[in-house]
């Protein structure tokens, strides 16, 4: 054969499947086992039973590295904050949803390790993507992003969280998950 | 008999009924029927919930047995709205014909024979020498409220529902009379108390069962239920003919299909499975009638939990080319045995 070589597609052919043809007696016979099987497949979810998690009673695990709402720390010895005010964490916050106001830390009113502290530190609850941008930004790791998810509310104005809440423990806890789960 | 009102439709085996006894009969199937229905209603989202490995509703009453009642109370509540095109007079009337059609079937399942419970009082509503085909005359009627309402709704959804509950009718209809033709040969006699007697020995369940077959799935026609609910179709057709239908009288349309499974499992259990035959004294028959009833509804249940809506095409060539000529052919067979043995 003149021209160019035919390429050989040697075992990449795809053999075309077709399945029975419809109609018929077979076809009968093929419905009605293939209803057995159905019928088969419902009553193996009846034997294994549900798998709904009934939500506000029981709440999904989180994994460990689950990015929910921030957490403030201070130091365990001292109760210092350590945030310091450097607004970093601000820069960095891709959905410009932090506000920081430093102030200057005085011998009577030492209230971070630093030089300042964080007068005034909101988080707009409602504008956070949860980036964690935050967290990676702090040079203190004075935030972190915490494992609580139940973030919902009435009013907008109640998701500014303020450094108080920031710095308390979540009222709940969420679960974590356990290893292999 | 001391001046007793004879009922004129009954046979020779409960003639001896005074009015009094009727009546309460009928209340008694009344309330078996009004308090029969809410529980499947339960059961039935309970168990297509554990079907989909879901847990069903819990929230209303403990165990979410209250779900029912707030469902009714919902719909009570609703106020009945209808199209400027509807007549509303005929909206009015569709749901209850299709009610008082399911619950008149009822009155000729047997719950148990004569004298079961003592005296001569026999389980049933009436025992006519025409049982069958009082069952067919009254499952055609439901098809009218069906249709009517539909119709009379004014609206084009409504209408295609109302339309295909009539082709389906037709379709499903003959096959379910020959299924169940077989078993009228088989037991030489029409009336369901005559048919539930002669299964005294087998079950006609094993002689009849391409006929039990047949029956299953027309009767899964005939009640509405998925696979072959195309009447109500709610993802074609909206609704189909309950689309118009709001409050109470929708809840009345929903009742008559429930209602229509009940007849169906209790036809099913008369006529082929063995109706109030089972171990145990004669006193339990209404038991196992019962039990044998609430196995076929789960039945019911566990189909819909598994088959898809069939399309249109495949309803009508399903009834015409498959099923009619199977009842047929099991007429046939059924019939010469019959002659030749």
């Amino acid at each position: 054969m003149s021209g160019p070589a035919r390429w050989d597609p040697g075992a990449d052919v795809v053999e075309v499947q077709r399945g029975p043809e419809p109609g018929g007696l077979g076809s009968v016979y093929r419905t009605f086992g293939a209803t057995l099987r159905g019928l088969r497949t419902t009553f193996g979810r009846l034997v294994e039973g549900p798998v709904t998690l009934e939500y506000p009673e029981e709440k999904t695990p989180v994994y460990p590295r689950f990015r929910g709402r921030h957490k403030l720390h201070t130091f365990e010895d001292s109760e210092l904050e350590k945030c310091v005010g450097c607004s970093l964490c601000v820069a960095a916050c891709p959905a410009k949803c932090i506000r920081v106001v430093a102030a200057e830390n005085t011998p009577d009113h030492q209230v971070s390790a630093g030089e300042r502290y964080a007068a005034v530190y909101e988080i707009n609850m409602s504008r956070c993507i949860f980036c964690g941008y935050c967290e990676v930004a702090c040079p203190f790791d004075a935030i972190t992003m915490g494992n609580d998810y139940e973030l919902s509310d009435y009013e907008r104005s109640d998701l500014i969280f303020t450094k108080e809440m920031l710095l308390a423990d979540p009222i709940e806890r969420t679960p974590l998950r356990r290893e292999g789960e | 008999m001391t001046g007793a009102l004879v009922v004129p439709l009954s046979s020779a085996a409960n003639v001896a009924e005074t009015t009094l006894v009727q009546i309460v009969k009928a209340v008694v199937i009344f309330f078996f029927v009004l308090s029969c229905v809410p529980m499947i209603l339960l059961l039935e989202r309970k168990l297509l919930g554990r079907f989909q490995a879901r847990i069903g509703p819990n929230r209303v009453g403990p165990y979410g047995l209250m779900q029912p009642l707030a469902d009714v109370g919902k719909l009570l509540s609703k106020e009945h709205s209808h199209p400027e095109t509807a007549i509303p007079w005929m909206m009015a009337i569709a749901p209850a014909i299709a009610i008082g059609s399911a619950v008149a079937t009822l009155a000729v399942i047997p719950f148990g024979p004569v004298g079961a419970w003592g005296g001569d009082l026999g389980l049933y509503g009436i025992d006519v020498p025409i049982g069958l085909l009082y069952f067919f005359a009254f499952g055609s009627l439901s098809f009218y409220g069906l249709v009517l309402g539909g119709w009379s709704s004014g609206s084009k959804y409504s209408f295609l529902g109302a339309m295909r509950a009539a082709a389906q009718l037709i379709s499903y209809e003959i096959a379910l009379g020959l299924a169940l033709l077989g078993v009228a040969i088989t037991a030489g006699s029409l009336s369901l108390v005559d048919i539930v007697d002669a299964q005294d020995g087998i079950w006609f369940v094993v002689p009849q069962f391409v006929g039990f077959l047949i029956f299953v799935v027309a009767g899964f026609a005939e009640s509405n239920r998925p696979p072959f609910d195309l009447p109500e179709g709610d993802s074609e057709i909206v609704g189909g003919y309950n689309t118009e239908f709001g409050g109470m009288r929708f809840g009345s349309f929903f009742l008559a299909e429930y209602i229509e499974v009940v007849v169906i499992s209790g036809i099913a259990t008369a006529v082929f499975l063995g109706g109030w035959h089972g171990p145990g004294p004669i006193a339990l028959a209404p038991l196992w009638v019962i039990l044998k009833m609430f196995a076929f509804v789960v039945f019911f249940i566990w189909v819909r939990a598994t088959m898809p809506r069939l399309r249109y095409d495949q309803l009508m060539s399903f009834g015409w080319k498959v099923l009619l000529p199977l009842a047929t052919l099991n007429v046939l067979v059924t019939a010469i045995l019959v002659v030749l043995t």
